[in-house]
């Protein structure tokens, strides 16, 4: 049987902007993923507790606020913490250019600005998710 | 308001044509699409002639500027009279930074003040709430308390300026804040002017900045309301918005639609309590978006005036002032892009054009850089001359509404008008627009579109310059603003000392007061303002509602 | 013992949901480990909950195990949502209403695709539930997809289920298929604060004593309004009161056995098509036979005896 992607779309903080997470984990969907989507509001350890639970392959992180820096490096730090090393952080929204080489060292492998195309992000999925 | 020959023999000129020259031109070359489509997925005709606009009376469902219906303006000279505010949306970090980006912007010409506030004060959360880690400033300017708005609007003439504030769930508290500014300066509660966003049905729809439950949200709008048109007459209480649904995916149509839709729920809600529609209508405004499509922009805006001029009337409202529907304009933020960001300004110099031509009263103009982070001063200096150039260098302000009788423009009203009242038939099934957002009518219209449009993006079948064509790799070299590191440090100990310094025994009984009177009916804009007055912090006022009123959980919809 | 076994019996959420993982894929490490935790099951009270789109239902079992978990009970969700046909994925969303309960370690909840099970279950429901049981869960709540008349699956692995409904469906009861309301072991009419509730409860009880006429327990109908909190208190009574009642009357033993039968069909089911179609030794002659009855070789019936004939030898 063919194993499912899980992937865990989140938002974290207080930033509403969900237009995005929302066509991102239809998008996903229609590639054949597993997507649960927690809504808005979420702290780092609903969003990590989550992925723990449902055993996810993929953790994709939106925010538009500005706060990433924080929110992102919070929930890469305790997967980390948890042991959750294996799995795939992504992330978009309002990113400028010059804090993703930073995201990254924190352990977002990808950052998806405005304008990607949701195929992209289907591709890095299958070709970096790790288990 | 053309005669039955004449038209016949257009039809017959244009069947002529149609299978003639346009037929041959065809055939040797093609048209670049097969079906062209606006935005809202109508379907656009090559040419339109007065066969298009037969039915229109020009009398009756175009009229003149600053008369009913109001198709062709609200006011009789428009622009001609006075140039529309110009009025760019800011704010970030602390109230210092923001206050001097105000000062400048004053400075280079903006004629009114729009305050952007970060996303614990949108929430009603204090800087130092738990849930504000990591957002302090970063979306707009943190502001916690009556000191706060002190030191924002320190060196600024609010009996000179009007500001309007971007506010929703907390707006009743905000405004509070202003209003005890203003007094404190010996500023009177009929100079000030502005208006506050406080439209709470879209934030359930589309914004989601929401946090009580719709009934006790209604209630304090149109407590707002009523406080507004009797203490503080030269306030708009309310900033009716299409823009922010329509960022969150929604078509023109649906723009329109549900933005009227709110607008005529919060007037039956304000007559329901009693309140004379002629006492608060002429204090409503409302707030669009301008897209790309140029024409169907345009028409909008003048749809939005005609429909919201008839159900008002229909409503039983008779002044003029009440039938009248003021709106703000922003272009739209999410038409920029990250990729060749100095493309943008040429993006946001057509949208402002559309709006101009749309009759707007006040316009934002977003900066090139948007869609990386918070503009940079030249950025937004750009944006605000580009409204200089409109308003002075091209000539469009010489007349009113210079595009009415256009055959494409007033065809695209009258389609725009009939495919909104079928929107306004669908809610009315749901039982009105509460039980539609709880059933997740408008939210379900929303992601639809949204995915719809990635669809076409992703499909190439519409294209974004620099984006899905015309791509560049590019070394982005765009200043990006940066804040002051130290701001949250500041604001957090500015905190401390406030509720240090503050009458303890003034604060609790304000707190007190207000809980009682929130479990009550009375109106509350008195009581919050004696809780701001006794310097109670936002999250503190916020906090005492959250117990009575309780907060908003939103059903989640795709 | 198996090593993801022992972790699970100790309650170790990564282990519960790594197995889960495993038995969802059919991974044979994950059988071999069900080996070792299926001795320890039976513990929990498995309820199914049922009903229409927008009936509230993750709402009601958000709150229901509130109330569960003030009674110091630990409790197991499964969220169960349908798989598109098309692309094989889904959005699992009925999480977003339960996001409190996520930092509560005394609560577990596991969103699942029907990955094209009809029934409104999936295939790995059973193992699921038995994995959730074995941790230490005193409830497991199973919330299936429940859209029609289709979605009756889930009175094979219930002990109690519940049919949640809503005021103003009007004579829309009757348009709902008799299927969905025959499974009923409790009736809910959710959104209580709605006008139309006091109409819909006689209509439900109407039938209810059509067709309990002859059985030794009327079910009940309940109000409650999930979103004020109002009537949770009841239902958890209620449902105590079902479970007492099943084990009274013996009527235990044979719910049980339905389930334990529904397992064994699935775990053969599973095995069966998983050897036929994706065991790469047989694939090959399935692939061909399918071309042949695409040619008009062969029929269908045919071609089953010939792979039947395969395996039974």
């Amino acid at each position: 049987m063919e194993r499912k992607i899980r992937v865990l779309v989140a938002k974290p903080g207080l930033d509403g902007h969900d237009r995005g997470a929302k066509v991102v984990a239809r998008a996903l969907r229609d590639a054949g993923m597993e997507v649960i989507y927690t809504g808005l509001h979420q702290t780092t350890e609903m969003i990590v507790e989550t992925a723990i639970q449902e055993d996810v392959d993929v953790i994709a992180l939106s925010l538009l606020s500005g706060a990433h820096m924080t929110l992102f490096v919070d929930v890469t730090k305790l997967l980390k913490k948890k042991d959750m090393g294996d799995v795939l952080v992504i992330g978009g929204g309002v990113i400028p250019e010059e804090d993703v080489p930073v995201l990254k060292k924190a352990g977002v492998a990808g950052v998806f600005g405005p304008g990607t195309p949701t195929d992209d992000i289907v591709d890095f999925i299958e070709k970096n998710v790790k288990r | 308001m053309f005669r039955k020959e004449k038209l016949n023999q257009i039809k017959e000129e244009r069947n002529d044509w149609e299978n003639n020259d346009y037929s041959d031109a065809i055939k040797n070359h093609p048209e670049r699409k097969s079906r062209f489509e606006n935005l809202s997925g109508t379907e656009i005709k090559s040419i339109y002639t007065p066969e298009d606009i037969a039915n229109l009376d020009y009398n009756d469902d175009v009229g003149f500027p600053g008369v009913y219906p109001f198709l062709r303006g609200v006011y009789p000279t428009m622009y001609r009279g006075r140039l529309w505010t110009m009025r760019q949306f800011a704010g970030f970090g602390s109230a210092e930074e923001t206050n001097e980006r105000y000062k400048y912007l004053l400075e280079h010409g903006e004629t009114g003040l729009s305050v952007a506030f970060d996303y614990p004060t949108l929430y009603g959360h204090d800087t130092d709430h738990p849930l504000a880690r990591g957002e302090f400033g970063k979306c707009g300017v943190a502001i916690s308390s009556l000191k706060d708005m002190e030191i924002l609007f320190s060196g600024i003439p609010v009996d000179n300026v009007t500001t309007s504030m971007t506010i929703n769930g907390p707006a009743a508290i905000v405004w509070a804040m202003y209003i005890a500014n203003a007094e404190n300066r010996g500023i009177s509660n009929d100079v000030i002017g502005g208006t506050i966003q406080n439209d709470i049905l879209k934030e359930y729809i589309a914004q989601k900045s929401y946090i009580f439950p719709p009934e006790p949200s209604m209630r304090l709008i149109v407590d707002t309301f009523e406080y507004g048109f009797k203490k503080i007459p030269r306030w708009n209480t309310i900033s009716i918005s299409g823009y922010h649904i329509r960022e969150a995916g929604s078509t023109a149509i649906q723009e329109l639609a549900f933005t009227l839709g709110d607008g005529l729920e919060y007037v039956k809600a304000a007559m329901n309590r009693g309140l004379e529609i002629d006492k608060f209508a002429p204090r409503l405004s409302f707030f669009f978006n301008s897209h790309n499509d140029f024409f169907e922009e345009i028409a909008k805006y003048r749809a939005a005036r005609r429909i919201w001029a008839k159900e008002l009337k229909k409503l039983g409202a008779k002044k003029s002032r009440s039938l009248l529907m003021r709106f703000h304009t922003q272009t739209a933020g999410c038409s920029l892009t990250a990729q060749q960001p100095e493309v943008n300004i040429v993006r946001v110099t057509m949208q402002a054009l559309a709006a101009v031509l749309g009759g707007t009263q006040s316009l934002h103009t977003n900066s090139m850089d948007e869609a990386l982070a918070l503009p940079s001063e030249k950025a937004v200096r750009i944006a605000l001359r580009t409204q200089q150039i409109i308003a002075e260098e091209s000539g469009v302000t010489d007349t009113i509404d210079p595009l009415g009788g256009s055959y494409y423009v007033e065809w695209l009203t009258d389609k725009m008008e009939e495919e909104t009242y079928r929107y306004f038939d669908k809610v009315e099934r749901f039982g009105g627009v509460i039980p539609a957002i709880e059933k997740g009518f408008f939210q379900r219209e929303i992601a639809e579109s949204a995915y719809r449009y990635q669809r076409e993006i992703d499909e190439n079948k519409r294209v974004v310059v620099g984006v899905n064509d015309y791509k560049m790799d590019e070394e982005l070299s765009i200043p990006i603003l940066k804040m002051d590191e130290k701001g949250e440090k500041r604001q957090i100990d500015r905190l401390k000392k406030l509720r240090r310094d503050r009458d303890q025994s003034k604060f609790d009984r304000g707190l007190k007061r207000l809980r009682k009177a929130a479990e009550g009916d009375e109106n509350l804009m008195p009581y919050i303002l004696d809780c701001v007055h006794s310097y109670a912090t936002l999250g503190e006022t916020c906090d005492v509602l959250r117990e009575v009123f309780g907060e908003y959980k939103e059903p989640a919809i795709y | 013992m198996n090593g993801i076994a022992s972790k699970v019996l100790e309650g170790d959420p990564r282990s519960v949901a790594r197995l889960i993982t495993l038995v969802e894929n059919s991974s044979s490490e994950g059988f071999r480990a069900m080996k070792d935790v299926y001795p320890h099951t039976g513990g929990a009270h498995v309820i199914g909950v049922t009903g229409v789109m927008g009936s509230g239902k993750s709402t009601l079992i958000s709150e229901l195990t509130r109330e569960y978990r003030n009674q110091g009970l630990e409790v197991g969700i499964i969220a169960i949502d349908p798989t598109s046909p098309f692309s094989g994925g889904a959005l699992l969303g009925d999480r977003v209403r339960m996001m409190e309960l996520a930092t509560d370690d005394g609560v577990f909840i596991r969103s699942m695709g029907t990955r094209g099970m009809l029934g409104g279950l999936t295939s790995a429901v059973y193992d699921v539930v038995e994995i959730l049981d074995a941790s230490g869960k005193d409830v497991v709540i199973v919330e299936t997809v429940g859209v029609g008349q289709a979605e009756v699956d889930v009175i094979k692995i219930a002990d109690t289920t519940l049919v949640i409904l809503v005021p103003d469906l009007g004579d829309s009861i009757q348009a709902i298929k008799a299927g969905i309301m025959e499974i009923a072991d409790i009736y809910v009419v959710n959104k209580a604060d709605k006008p139309g509730v006091d109409q819909t409860v006689a209509e439900i009880e109407n039938l209810v004593d059509i067709s309990c006429s002859n059985r030794g327990r009327k079910t009940p109908v309940l109000t409650t309004s999930a979103k004020e909190g109002e009537g949770i208190v009841d239902l958890s009574r209620e449902i105590k009161k079902h479970r007492d009642y099943l084990e009274m009357s013996n009527e235990f033993e044979a719910q049980r056995r339905k389930r334990y039968e529904a397992e064994l069909i699935e775990i053969v089911q599973k095995r069966l098509m998983n050897f036929i179609f994706d065991e790469s030794t047989f694939k090959g002659k399935v692939e061909s036979l399918i071309d042949q009855i695409s040619k008009k070789e062969v029929d269908p019936y045919t071609a089953a005896d010939e792979i039947l004939g395969k395996i039974l030898k």
